[in-house]
């Protein structure tokens, strides 16, 4: 099943499919936590610990964040390959274009590759900037999340890195969530209006959500 | 109307091809979009030069024949089929570009012709329900649905055309694939053969080096038959559901 | 021309295979009778079939299901492509499932008697036999009839029989069942058992020692002139009316297997016999390639009319009732709009005549439906009629909402066709014609809906079992190769003709002969004959011929995907046949079906049959291209339908 999966272009789509939705799931929790920054860095700080901690004392400390973690980096490695191959097999199906061509489909659809390629750069500049540190402006300090997040928006390049990525993420998220729907063959005529909404609450709220940090922080509610 | 066309012109399979530009005078409004090719290949002959090669024949929009990318649109402008295509939407003066399906999978023998027997093997994989002549039980005996029967006919309206692999960016023949599944999968005499069905049929899609979906919708915007892109969705679901119970087998 | 009209009467043709006995026994009489083929050795036979509509189609796979190998034939792209997927109306069937009085017997007897007394009785019969089976094999694989609520298979009446016996697949009926067969046909090219060939074009026959044993086709992509051998060769190429040029079939279908097969030997059966459809969107000029067919079934609700008075021009809706002749309704009180297809054609063409005609060159009629409209609704209108409307709106740009329809008859089927025995073999033995081939089932005028039952009786049903019966008596044929005499002068000749067509470089081109041969038949051997135009078309036509080889221009050359060259080479058949067509119809001093003689007709004006002269189907058998042909009759006896006028006043 597995190998039928692999070897089919629907089967890679399904892939995709479900490592996006998963992808997904945990951005909504990680949208919802990043919004505490506005109650202070004391509840901030408390959060971030607690990620640590989840679990115990059946998990020791840090499992179930590396467990997430390792889901997701699993989740981003097939999402990435499978795309990776199936845009390699849709170049090739199409190897020459029409000499009248004309802008085909919605902007959010045209841009899933260029938008996947950008939020991929992202994650890695993300993950060395708040995570690891070795990207970060200014003293990265371990257990201190409110602050290294406040020095990363106090400058334009974090500002603005973040910022474009997080609209790349919504239209990605707009175009894929209701894709990934059709993939999964939930998809109906009756339901279309509904999952199209859906994946547009989505995607807008999403995309408001992670930008209301950096705007928190330029605007100086968040310090 | 006197129209300016450019028209790709290609010898044979193995040639390079090149758009090359003529102007025709006289057409009439009623004329459909291949009957004024019909002109442009009279005057060709007249002067001596080879006529436009293009694949055409009921003219009347069911037998799937046509298949030129007019403009940058598969069929032209509006949602039919070529030969069904008037000149009225056309105004005097146009420049009229007229290009063959592009796809890997669809190979262009010559000018505006293009192989499309990759389609045909899709069918020859799984697109049929196996019923010997003379085994079929009584018509009635197995009553259908009639939500189910209008179902199967909207897609088994499909012409074969290839529109919807010449309009997607990608080049998939997903939209015609599940047409036939659809047909077929949702009928009681299709459903012995339901699931080896969708999962033969997609193997040989893929085989035949079409591309994969993206979702971006041109194959039902082209389609002249109006097969919607949840045709997809519900293939998606068979897919995934065949390849479950084979799993589990 | 003097000496092909002299042509002489040979030998009556009689059916050797005819089964006697009571007619309800017949089919399975001569199924009993007939040897079989057993099955372990079927894979030793290779049988040809040239075509893959719904006869051609349905007979590929069927044979291949009973163990022959398959070699088959179409020049379209794809089998899927056959011009019988342009059918739109329905399939007849004895189901009885209304309950409405129908039977085996009725459709027997309303397709005698549409026919005009002019088919056998024992053939239709067991097409009305076998149309029962015919739907049970389609639903089976998978054909979406129209269905009721409750989940059975709907019916509609058609083309004015009293009984409800049409399966239909909304106005897609003939691309269903070709879709059915095609899918069929590709079930058995996956499983090896069919070899297909595509995009390639029967050219000629092969015929040794008296036997059918292969074919001469050409790759239309490459050009290349291939032979193919087998111990049996079907003909399933359809019908000829592109003769005419304008008419309602595809553009590529075309005469050329079946007239090389006349030209081998097999007698040409019928061929002035040509059905007219009253309901077609009439030309808008010169450049008009191809008609197209309204259904019928608009018929039921649509009223025909044409001003009163000659060369009124006003649109429609301003010319008011009183002004307005329901001629129709007014010579046929009775049937009005619902007369069959022969009468309503002639009818409209009169009216035409007479200088009342609609449209450009006035040459159209109304078909309105304001009253209907009025009486059911604008919706119910639209939910039973709607993708007709907005096909007619398509092409016209006219709402006919709105505007009346215009209408005008259009050249729609060939009855005529290849002469067959009972068992569908021509008389060439090993040669076999079905489907709209053969001349077989309709006799003078085809019944609506019959088309489809026809080809597909013949090509899952007859041929499958009366061809074992020749493969049985014929079990170890000489194998026959490229280096037989026979088959070298065949090649020859194909290649000499196919070379003079591209070296004549004249200054015409092939559409424009075929134009003009085309508006030459239908004014002569169209809707109405006469010995004087048919004696004008046969001046004519030998002289176009003449014309042709030496002004023909053919661009490119025969090694290439060449399409000029595979017109031309369809005109030149055509060129012949048209000459047969007019002198079988000027043989024939009768009116029939489709056939009418001005000559011929009662004091008001209808066709008037002459039983006791022509009472026969006419084969003609071919001697050389110019020279009068010879004609064979065979007596047809009416044992259980008694042939009477037709009268629909």
């Amino acid at each position: 099943m597995a190998r039928t999966m692999w070897d089919s272009s629907v089967g890679k789509k399904t892939v995709m499919a479900v490592s996006g939705m998963i992808m997904l799931l945990y951005l909504v929790a990680h949208m919802i936590g990043n919004l505490k920054i506005y109650f202070g860095a004391g509840e901030f700080n408390h959060y971030a610990h607690w990620l640590r901690t989840v679990g115990e004392p059946f998990m020791h400390y840090e499992w179930t964040l590396w467990l997430i973690r390792i889901v997701l980096v699993v989740a981003v490695v097939a999402h990435a390959t499978s795309a990776y191959q199936l845009s390699r097999r849709d170049i090739k199906a199409r190897p020459r274009k029409y000499v009248h061509a004309r802008p085909r489909a919605s902007y959010a659809t045209r841009t899933m590759r260029w938008g996947g390629i950008i939020l991929g750069l992202f994650i890695v500049w993300h993950i060395l900037d708040l995570t690891t540190g070795t990207v970060h402006s200014g003293g990265f300090q371990e257990g201190h999340p409110y602050q290294n997040v406040v020095d990363t928006f106090s400058t334009w390049y974090g500002n603005v890195i973040y910022i474009v990525a997080m609209l790349a993420l919504g239209l990605h998220i707009r175009h894929g969530f209701w894709s990934a729907a059709q993939t999964l063959g939930v998809g109906s005529r009756a339901r279309d209006r509904a999952l199209k909404t859906v994946a547009d609450v989505l995607a807008l709220l999403l995309t408001a959500g992670f930008i209301a940090v950096p705007v928190g922080v330029m605007t100086g509610v968040v310090s | 109307m006197k129209l300016t066309l450019r028209v790709w012109r290609q010898k044979n399979a193995d040639a390079d091809g090149a758009m090359s530009t003529y102007e025709v005078d006289g057409i009439s409004t009623d004329m459909s979009f291949l009957e004024m090719l019909d002109v442009l290949n009279e005057q060709l002959i007249l002067s001596g030069e080879d006529p436009v090669a293009f694949d055409h024949d009921c003219r009347e929009g069911i037998c799937g024949a046509c298949s030129l990318v007019i403009n940058g649109d598969a069929h032209g402008p509006e949602r039919t089929t070529t030969c069904q295509l008037h000149m009225r939407s056309f105004k005097d003066g146009d420049t009229i570009d007229i290009e063959p399906w592009r796809a890997a999978a669809f190979p262009v023998i010559k000018d505006l012709v293009v192989d499309r027997s990759a389609f045909d093997r899709i069918i020859r994989s799984g697109g049929y329900i196996t019923a010997p002549t003379g085994s079929a039980p009584e018509a009635h005996a197995t009553p259908v649905p009639k939500a189910d029967a209008d179902f199967a006919f909207e897609h088994a309206e499909c012409i074969g055309c290839g529109a919807c692999v010449a309009a997607c960016p990608n080049g998939a023949a997903m939209l015609f694939t599940s047409a036939k599944i659809n047909h077929l999968n949702v009928l009681p005499q299709g459903a012995p053969e339901r699931e080896t069905r969708v999962l033969d049929m997609v193997a040989q899609m893929d085989a035949e080096g079409f591309g994969g979906c993206t979702l971006t919708g041109e194959c039902a915007t082209a389609c002249p038959k109006g097969i919607p892109l949840v045709s997809i969705t519900r293939m998606n679901k068979e897919w995934l559901r065949a390849t479950r119970k084979a799993g589990k087998r | 021309m003097t000496e092909y009209v002299n042509y002489a009467t040979g030998e009556p043709v009689v059916d050797p295979k005819a089964p006697s006995g009571p007619i309800a026994e017949r089919w399975d009489k001569r199924r009993f009778e007939a040897k079989l083929v057993n099955p372990a050795n079927r894979r030793k036979h290779t049988i040809i079939v040239v075509g893959t509509g719904l006869a051609g189609g349905s007979a590929g796979a069927t044979l291949a299901e009973q163990g022959y190998h398959v070699v088959q034939f179409c020049y379209q792209d794809s089998p899927r492509r056959a011009h019988s997927i342009a059918a739109q109306g329905g399939i007849n069937a004895a189901k009885n499932y209304r309950n409405d009085g129908d039977s085996i017997h009725r459709l027997f007897y309303d397709t005698v008697k549409g026919g005009d007394f002019r088919a056998r009785e024992s053939n239709v019969h067991r097409l009305a036999q076998i149309s029962v089976e015919i739907i049970d094999q389609c639903v089976a694989q998978g054909v979406p009839f129209a269905r009721e609520y409750g989940g059975l298979l709907d019916t509609r009446s058609f083309g004015g029989v009293q009984v409800s016996r049409t399966f239909y697949a909304r106005g897609q009926t003939g691309q269903q069942l070709l879709l059915g067969a095609y899918q069929a046909l590709s079930r058995q090219i996956a499983a090896g058992n069919v070899e297909m060939h595509p995009r390639t074009e029967m050219l000629d026959l092969i015929v040794v020692d008296g036997r059918a044993r292969g074919i001469v086709a050409r790759d239309l992509i490459t050009g290349r002139i291939d032979t193919y051998f087998a111990d049996a060769v079907v003909l399933a190429s359809g019908g000829y009316g592109n003769v005419f040029y304008l008419s309602t079939n595809a553009m590529n279908s075309n005469a050329t297997a079946a007239w090389r097969a006349h030209r081998r030997g097999a007698y040409f059966a019928n061929p002035c016999f040509t059905q007219i459809h009253p309901t077609c969107i009439p030309r808008t000029g010169d450049h008009q390639s191809k008609l197209t067919l309204m259904s019928e079934s608009l018929r039921n609700d649509g009223r025909i009319w044409v001003p009163r008075a000659k060369g009124d021009t006003r649109p429609p809706n301003q010319i008011p009732e009183d002004e307005r002749d329901y001629y129709l309704e007014r010579i046929y009180p009775s049937f009005g709009n619902l007369v069959p297809r022969d009468i309503a054609s002639r009818a409209a063409k009169n009216v035409c005549d007479e200088g009342k005609g609609v449209g450009p060159g006035g040459q159209g009629v109304y078909l309105d439906f304001a009253d209907a409209i009025r009486r059911m609704g604008r919706s119910a209108v639209e939910a039973k009629y709607g993708n007709l409307f907005d096909m007619y709106q398509r092409i016209t740009d006219e709402d006919p909402y709105e505007v009346p329809m215009r209408i005008y008859p259009a050249v729609h089927y060939t009855m005529g066709g290849l002469w067959v025995d009972y068992d569908l073999q021509t008389t060439v033995p090993g040669l076999f014609a079905i489907g709209e081939a053969n001349f077989s089932d309709h006799g003078a005028n085809r019944l609506g809906a019959s088309a489809l039952m026809q080809g597909l009786a013949d090509g899952y049903f007859v041929l499958p079992a009366t061809i074992n019966d020749y493969l049985a008596r014929n079990p170890h044929q000489e194998p026959v190769t490229d280096e037989h005499p026979v088959v070298q002068e065949v090649l020859a000749e194909t290649e000499d003709r196919l070379n003079l067509l591209l070296s004549v470089a004249g200054d015409r081109t092939p559409d424009s002969f075929h134009r003009e041969l085309g508006e030459l038949m239908w004014e002569f051997c169209g809707m109405a004959r006469t010995d004087a135009g048919l004696h004008k078309a046969l001046e004519r036509i030998p002289q176009i011929r003449e014309e042709f080889w030496r002004r023909i221009k053919v661009p490119g050359s025969g090694e290439e995907f060449n399409q000029s060259l595979e017109k031309a080479n369809r005109i030149v058949d055509y060129l012949e046949l048209a000459e047969l067509m007019c002198l079988d119809a000027l043989h024939r001093a009768e009116s029939c079906g489709g056939h009418f003689r001005e000559e011929s007709q009662t004091p008001d004006g209808e066709a008037a049959r002459r039983d006791e002269e022509f009472g026969y189907a006419a084969a003609w058998e071919f001697t050389g291209t110019s020279t009068a042909p010879v004609l064979h009759k065979e007596d047809l006896v009416f044992e259980y339908v008694h042939p009477t006028q037709r009268s629909y006043a």
